[in-house]
This record gives C-alpha cells, structure tokens and sequence, in this order.
C-alpha cells in the first residue's frame, strides 16, 4: 500500500517540478520587471500560444500510446498555405475552407497512424515522411508568403472578448480552451482515453485483452492530425498569412510542451493538464525574454532545450527507481 | 542479381543519372580546366559530401539500434565556431589559425557527442529525444556563438576544405573518400563493425556474452558527431561563411533518407557503409537533377517523402507479405478452378 502510495507520488514529481517553476519563474519576472506582474501578461501567454496549446494537445495523445508526430509543425504550415491560398487567390469562403482544412489534416494524420500500424514502421520515420510531404506541398502551392486580407480572417485576428478587470482574450484562445477541456474529457473519462492509456502501458497486453488496438492507434494520429490543422487555422488569425516557412521547429515545442508537462516519452503514463502547463512554461520563457530586451531570442531554444534535458533526466530516474 | 543490397539503390542511382541525360546532354562529361576537374558528375560528389559525412556518421549510429537528430546542429555549430575564430584571428589566412579552428570545432563536436552518448547508454533516454535536446538547443547556441549574424571569413587555407582543389579534385570529395575507407576498414577488417551490429541486433545477449555496449554506444554518437563536424567544416567553407540559422537545416533527415535508402535497418543490426555512399548520392543527384529540371528546389521535399515512405514500405516485412499474398491470390484466379486444393489449404 505504501509503495504504491509513494510510486504515485513520484510518478507525480514532474508535474510538481513544473508548476513549481512555472511559479517561480512568474515570481522572479514580477520582481524584476515592471509591469510583468499582470492578469494580462497570463492571458497573452494564451493569446500567444494557443496554436501551440492545441497542437500539443494533439500531441500529448500520440505520446501517451508511445508514439511520436514529427509532421505537426509541417501540417500547421501546410494549413495556414492552403488556407490562404483558397481564401486569397480563390476567394473561398471562410466557413468552407476552415472545415475543408481540418478535414485534410484529419485524413493525413489517420492515413500515418494506418500506415505505422499496418506494416509496422516506426512512427517517427513515417511522419518525418509526412513532413517532408507537407512542406513540400508548402512549396508547391506557393514559394512566397501569402498575406490574407479577407474580412472574416482579419475580424477573427482583432476580436478581443473582453473580460472583467480591463483584461481581455482573443477567439483563438478561447478555442484553444475549448479544445483543451474536451480533450481532458475523452481523455480521463471515455473508453477511448482508456485504450489510449492502456495502449502506451503495453501494446502486447491491450491486443489480449481484446482492445481495439488498430483503431485507437489510427484515431490518436488522426487527433494529433486534426490538432495540428487546427494549430495552423488559430496560426493563420494569429500571422494573418500563409506561409511554407511557419512554425519551423513547432514539432520540437509540442514534444517539450509535452515532456515538460510530465507525460512519460514510453506512453502509458501523463497528464493533459501538464501539457498546459508546459505550454505556459514555454510561453513565459519567450515573455521573460521579451521583457528583459536585451536576451537574444535564440536564448529561448536553448533554455527549451535545457529544461528538457533536466525532465527527461527527472523522468528517466524516477521510471528507474519504480522499476527497481 | 536483384537479390543483392545494393542492386536497389544502385539501380536508382543509375536511372536518375541516365534522366540527366535527357535535359544535358554533356552530363557525363568530365573535363580538366586549369588542372582543375570539371563536370556535372564532379557537381553532385562534391556537393554531396558534407551529406556522405553526416549519413556515415548515422550509419553506425543506426546499426546499434540509434538515431542521431542532432548532426544538422552540430554542422551550424561547427562552422560557427571555426568562422568565428579564423574571422577574430589576427592572421585569418595563416595555416596556423586554420588548423586551430578545425581543432576548436572538432574538440567542441566531441563534446557534443559524448553528451549525447552518455544520455543514451548511461542514462538510457531513447536515441531520439536524447539527440532531440541537442537539435533544439543547438541552434540557438550557433546562434550565440554567431551573434545572430552570418560571419564571412576570407582564408585561403580555410576555403581549401570545402571549395578548394587537390591533386586536380576537390578536396572535399577526397576528404569524404578518404574518411569512408578509414571507417570501412576499422569496422569491416576489425571485429568493430560485428560488435557494432550485435549492440543493434540484441543489447542483452551482446552485453551477456561480454560485449561493453556502453562504451560502444557512446563511441558511435561521438563519431557520428565529428563527421557532421567535419561536414560543417566544408559547408561554411565553401560558402566562406557561417550561417548558424541555415547551415545543416535538415540534414539530419536527409542523412537518414541516405542510410535506409542504402539498405540499412532502422531497427539496427547490420548496416552497409556502401549503400549509405549510394543512398547519399542518391538525394544528391535527385537534388541536383530537380534543379536542371527547373522544378522549384523547395518541392524536392515532396519527392523525398515519396522516396522515404516506398524505401520504408519495401522494407517493411508487413508490407512484403501483403504483396505477395495478394500476387499469389491473383495467380490463382487467373491459373482458374484447378486450384481447388490450394483453396483447400487456405482454408486449413
């Protein structure tokens, strides 16, 4: 009883770890600059990370049954460029190109999860495939960045819902919110979030226990394929533009946003709510780099790259001595 | 003949080759001017070797069961520092100076490697994300150590590693070639290359029957990681600059493109140095032809996709046996009703 007790404590020490610093490190900012201590300076890390928010989200599924999507940064550029390209140069409107969108990422994301499972091809090379066709189709659509003028775009990118306090928030990041709680939902009390979690525990195992295996593994990609297109459209409100350029590197951001956040890299153990919180990790390591003005941006990827050094070393402990 | 590993690759070699034809009709030509050699031909061995550098590295990475995503970080990383300090040198054309920037990069690309090493067979984190940190943070320290900037440098001896010509050829074609038979011979005239494999094959029956996989596997990250050094070498070279955004972008991908082309498992266990040589030309002469087409470069990627995901079906045993069934279902129906035992025995 005791040791379960404790492993479900240590199981839980990421999580800790990371709202620990994402506490500190608000304290430290509010210290030290002017201004930062803010409800709003919280709500802009929604604002501004909500395509990252939701892409993660997406993700957050796929490591859970031991896989990985390195497509999704490629699949949100791939649906901001075909959003744009139909919006701007077809005069599409906006209410048939933003469901054609999603549908195409869906598709994309089942027909990887179909191919991984079928022939058993490890998943990082058929979306490092996946990737490669996604930027590829970028740049067949077009080289050049295309602006977005069109009235339902740009309404979207300046609403602010307003909230009490003066404060405020934007569309995205309400969908961003919406997504988030529906996946908490499927993912702690639905049999599909079982299979999931039972799926990333033991594949051997869910095949026994008749699980629909098959089914589940191919629904998780097309999650994360349905996330990243929908990344992309919160992107296109939030750049205005499509472009084969965004999001280069987004892949990596959501893989941290989801380690950060305490989801174990070999499945079958994590928490929605940490990728959240590793979203906002991230988030506010870029705000504490604007703020302070003088730090090069590029400090923000190595930061990243350190703090997910530290969590997959947490990480890798901790599943040790449980084992042990 | 078909049966043979490198029949596939060499096959598509050859082909891709042969198109060129068709849009220049001097492909083939190879001529000498100024003691120098000139030629379509040279083009792709010389623009693809900084690419035959890093899949070799990723060769042996891949035999042991790993992956490397950190090379194109490391190549940025690389150039960055040797352009940095040949451009703050006093004497940026000294041989001296050169050859303490190549010793700096090497020194620092060993580091990396050992980083990435040690996380993988001390820590045990899986080769991918263990490579991953690096390929995140790596570019933002290229970056800080270029300032954000592209450093140019003009250094004679500098220029000679990745644009420069000895004994009539490019010397980076000599270099790659040279650094391919080394690591052929250690790993193919030595038991090395068979440690290697077992490692791959089976972790728990090399370390049973004594082998220290531990300090192999280190050992394969830190090589693979001074070739992509190397390869960051001759990339900044030969543009006399370092670019830490750009520099090795992707190249990762393109060098894991190159070693499973070539025939080598991702599931590690055997690997094929000579394959990865073909698989990297391969991507080279698909890139170059792509260009002598006039089709856009930035569509390349959609026809490496292709190449990737037909490359990884045909090896996939799933896949194999999902054809073959399906050619012996359609014999069957075409061989008509006299194949009522063989249904028989489907049944069964």
């Amino acid at each position: 009883m005791n040791a379960t007790v404790a492993a479900k404590l240590r199981a839980h020490v990421p999580l800790v770890v990371t709202a620990v610093l994402l506490v500190t490190m608000f304290g430290a900012g509010s210290v030290q600059y002017d201004g930062f201590f803010s409800g709003q300076v919280l709500l802009n890390l929604l604002i501004d990370n909500a395509f990252l928010l939701v892409v993660a989200v997406g993700m957050t599924f796929v490591v859970l049954t031991g896989g990985i999507d390195l497509s999704v940064g490629a699949v949100v550029a791939l649906a901001t460029m075909i959003s744009a390209w139909l919006v701007e140069k077809h005069h599409w409107p906006a209410l048939l190109v933003i469901p054609l969108v999603l549908a195409i990422g869906t598709a994309g994301g089942a027909l990887m999860g179909w191919i991984i499972h079928t022939f058993e091809i490890q998943p990082f090379i058929v979306t490092l495939a996946g990737m490669f066709l996604a930027r590829g189709l970028c740049y067949t659509i077009s080289v050049e960045s295309i602006s977005i003028t069109d009235s339902s775009y740009t309404a979207m990118a300046q609403t602010r819902i307003p909230l009490p306090g003066g404060m405020f928030l934007s569309p995205s990041a309400v969908i961003a919110v919406v997504v988030v709680v529906a996946a908490f939902v499927v993912l702690h009390h639905t049999r599909l979030g079982r299979n999931v979690y039972a799926l990333g525990g033991s594949e051997q195992s869910a095949l026994l226990m008749g699980l629909p295996v098959t089914r589940t593994k191919v629904t998780v990609y097309a999650v994360s394929g349905f996330c990243s297109a929908l990344g992309g459209v919160l992107l296109t409100f939030y750049m205005l533009s499509g472009y084969g350029l965004h999001a280069v590197g987004l892949e990596l951001d959501a893989i941290a946003a989801v380690v950060i956040g305490g989801t174990l890299l070999t499945g079958g153990s994590g928490y929605l709510l940490g990728t959240v919180l590793g979203v906002l990790v991230l988030g506010l390591i870029q705000t504490v780099i604007s703020f302070q003005g003088t730090l090069s941006s590029w400090w923000t990827r190595i930061v990243i790259g350190g703090l997910l050094f530290v969590f997959i070393v947490l990480q890798r402990l901790i599943t040790r001595s449980r084992r042990a | 003949m078909t049966k043979h590993r490198l029949f596939w690759p060499a096959a598509v070699l050859a082909a891709l080759l042969l198109a060129n034809v068709a849009f220049t009709h001097d492909f083939f030509a190879i001529r000498i001017k100024d003691g120098h050699l000139y030629g379509s031909l040279i083009d792709i061995l010389h623009f693809g070797a900084p690419l035959i550098l890093v899949a070799l590295g990723m060769t042996l990475v891949i035999a042991t069961g790993g992956i490397d995503l950190s090379v194109g970080s490391t190549v940025a990383i690389a150039g960055a520092l040797a352009c940095l300090h040949i451009s703050e040198a006093p004497d940026p054309g000294s041989v001296g100076t050169v050859l303490t920037a190549v010793a700096l990069a090497l020194a620092v690309a060993l580091v990396l490697g050992l980083a990435n090493g040690l996380l993988v067979s001390r820590v045990g984190v899986q080769p991918i994300i263990a490579t991953l940190i690096l390929m995140v943070a790596g570019r933002g320290v290229a970056q800080l150590i270029t300032d954000g900037q592209i450093i140019t440098v003009t250094s004679a001896p500098y220029q000679l590693i990745g644009g420069g010509y000895w004994l009539t050829a490019p010397f980076s074609i000599l270099l790659s070639a040279a650094m391919v038979l080394l690591t052929a011979l250690l790993t193919r005239s030595t038991a090395l290359g068979l440690l290697l494999e077992s490692v791959g094959g089976n972790p728990v029956a090399s370390r049973l029957v004594g082998i220290r996989a531990t300090r192999l596997i280190a050992l394969v990250y830190v090589f693979s990681a001074l070739c992509a050094a190397v390869a960051g070498l001759m990339i900044s070279s030969n543009v006399s600059a370092a670019d830490g955004n750009n520099a090795g972008l992707w190249i990762e991908l393109d060098a894991i493109l190159a070693v499973v082309i070539g025939g080598t498992s991702l599931n590690g266990g055997r690997f094929s140095l000579g394959g990865t040589v073909l698989g990297a030309l391969v991507i080279q002469t698909l890139s170059t032809t792509i260009y002598t087409i006039g089709i856009p470069p930035e569509t390349t990627l959609v026809f490496k996709a292709v190449v990737v995901i037909t490359v990884c079906l045909i090896q996939s045993p799933q896949f194999r046996t999902r054809l073959a069934r399906r050619r012996t279902a359609h014999h069957r129906t075409a061989a008509g009703t006299a194949a009522a035992p063989a249904n028989l025995e489907v049944g069964a």
